[in-house]
């Protein structure tokens, strides 16, 4: 007689990471899941620690520039914007307006080559191996070579200085930028076709991973993350800092929240962000680049000061607690990619496991800013 | 399903375009002007003797403790044939912990160190970690031959 038995089913842990391609750098999350459904999410952080806000203490205000660039690698500039930023507010530093504009120039290149970045690698957690990822690279090496022609460096520029810039840009700059604006916008729009219509694209993005508005603001999202969810919130247009008042360009939002949302506000952010260095290049003016009355040594008076900017990820936000002398007390770094990440279990729980790759890549994390 | 054709089409198309890759161990592409690679010591011709003082400057301002230097009297200075006092005597900079941030470029008040902008500069790798760290006449050395356009921003 064959007895009758009763077959359980348990739930396993997956451990996926921390060298797992799609986890984008060294993020480890464990998934328990029952059959091919995700039932929680556990991620572990930490193995990209390298300390940034501690070295930073022990720099002089100058020195620690080199260390933003190491946080978020794929928006370098912005890191130094706004540790200028928050530096240039304790001193009280006036910069110039030829500053400002290259500035804002160089950002907006950044959060296109970032937004390259994303729209390849997003490719690679769909499936679409290569493809995507070839296309997005082609087109960001044109403006990565921008930065090394006015920088010296590929990647950990250091260019902004607290109150200025290092040295002044190459004298055929506006020509180089509009050169390769034509690039990124036909590349931009290759990606579009590519990925935007396709249906095995949207079948695998459309309803997957929906954050609601309330959800989103209650987890403190920000950027693409936040406005994919319909909510108009932009730092350059809602609390204007540089001189972003003066151009003109839209704030892409979705009305989802979804992962094919978020890709779609990314692809619209790219093209905003070429009118801008558009309009930022008819406008350059000529001038000083650093403020007439420099000090030597920069030293801050005892205050604390914010200071933030919208990132390719979201807000990225430096806060420095000075006691006086030429170094800080304390310094915090705001980092969007952990932010963003926190709601990464409300997204996951209840969705395929080939899903939870596909959210996590429409985070757009980057390790060394998550771990700093 | 059109969208599938499409995506075909747009993969066709790039097909036809020219390619943006270089085969790169066989040949290289040029480097900017400002290419930072590595710092480097530059050479006083007319003098006949490094431009550096060794004056500490680049040293206390370095973020990660990468140089180390020594002064000395300069032997020059005693026969009237150079203006500079101090000399620098040793020199060393550990090329495995510097980041490249061209903060002692800034700071060196003579004009003495500048960044290596040519290929030279990269393709350090070596087997043993201590190789990296090089001494004064190997960082002389580039300047000396005349292989480096230097380039230092005013």
């Amino acid at each position: 007689m064959v007895q009758e038995q009763q077959l359980e089913t348990v739930d396993i842990n997956v451990n996926m990471g921390p060298q797992h391609p799609s986890t984008h750098g060294v993020f480890r999350m464990v998934l328990t899941i029952d059959g091919e459904r995700v039932v929680d999410v556990e991620p572990h952080i930490g193995y990209m620690h390298r300390g940034a806000e501690k070295l930073s203490e022990n720099m002089d205000y100058r020195a620690a520039i080199g260390f933003q660039d190491r946080t978020d690698y794929l928006a370098q500039f912005l890191n130094e914007q706004a540790y200028c930023m928050a530096v240039e507010k304790l001193l009280e530093l006036a910069v110039p307006e030829r500053t400002e504009y290259i500035r804002v120039i160089l950002c907006e290149l950044n959060r296109i080559t970032s937004h390259f970045m994303f729209l390849g690698a997003f490719g690679i957690d769909l499936g679409y191996f290569g493809t995507s990822f070839t296309y997005g690279f082609r087109e960001r090496e044109r403006i990565q070579d921008i930065f090394e022609e006015v920088t010296g460096e590929r990647m950990m520029y250091g260019y902004f200085r607290p109150g200025g810039l290092a040295w002044d840009v190459p004298d055929n700059f506006v020509q180089m930028i509009r050169d390769v604006l034509p690039h990124a916008r036909q590349g931009l729009n290759d990606l579009d076709v590519l990925m935007t219509q396709n249906e095995i694209v949207a079948a695998r993005t459309k309803g997957i991973g929906a954050m609601s508005a309330e959800d989103s603001v209650n987890w403190g999202l920000s950027g693409p993350m936040l406005r994919a969810a319909g909510i108009d919130w932009d730092l350059r247009k809602d609390k204007p800092y540089s001189i972003y008042d003066r151009f003109d360009y839209d704030i892409p939002v979705g009305s989802h929240g979804d992962v094919f949302d978020r890709y779609l506000v990314r692809l619209e952010e790219a093209r905003q962000s070429i009118r801008i260095v558009e309009q930022a290049l008819d406008q350059l003016p000529d001038g000083p680049i650093m403020p007439e009355k420099m000090p030597r040594r920069l030293r801050g008076p005892e205050a604390e000061v914010y200071a933030a900017v919208e990132g390719p990820r979201g807000e990225y936000g430096i806060y420095i607690v000075s006691k006086g002398g030429d170094k800080p007390y304390r310094l915090k770094i705001r980092p969007p990619s952990f932010c963003n990440l926190s709601a990464l279990r409300d997204m996951t729980v209840g969705n395929y496991v080939a899903d939870a790759v596909a959210i996590l890549g429409s985070i757009d994390i980057v390790l060394c800013d998550v771990d700093r | 399903m059109i969208g599938i054709f499409k995506s075909m089409y747009i993969t066709f198309a790039t097909m036809m375009r020219k390619p943006v890759t270089i085969e790169y161990p066989a040949k290289h592409r040029d480097v900017p002007q400002r290419d930072r690679a590595f710092p480097i010591l530059l050479w006083d011709k007319d003098v006949v003797e490094p431009f550096c003082t060794g004056c500490h400057a680049c040293e206390r301002a370095c973020p990660v403790e990468c140089m180390t230097v020594t002064m000395k009297d300069n032997p020059l200075h005693a026969d009237d044939k150079s203006k500079r006092r101090k000399i620098v005597d040793e020199f060393w900079i550990d090329y495995g912990r510097c980041m490249r941030c061209n903060i002692c470029v800034e700071v060196c008040n003579f004009e003495a160190i500048a960044m290596n902008n040519t290929w030279a500069g990269h393709e350090l790798s070596k087997f043993d970690r201590n190789d990296l760290v090089l001494d004064l006449d190997q960082l002389l050395a580039q300047h000396k031959q005349g292989k480096i356009d230097e380039w230092v921003a005013e």
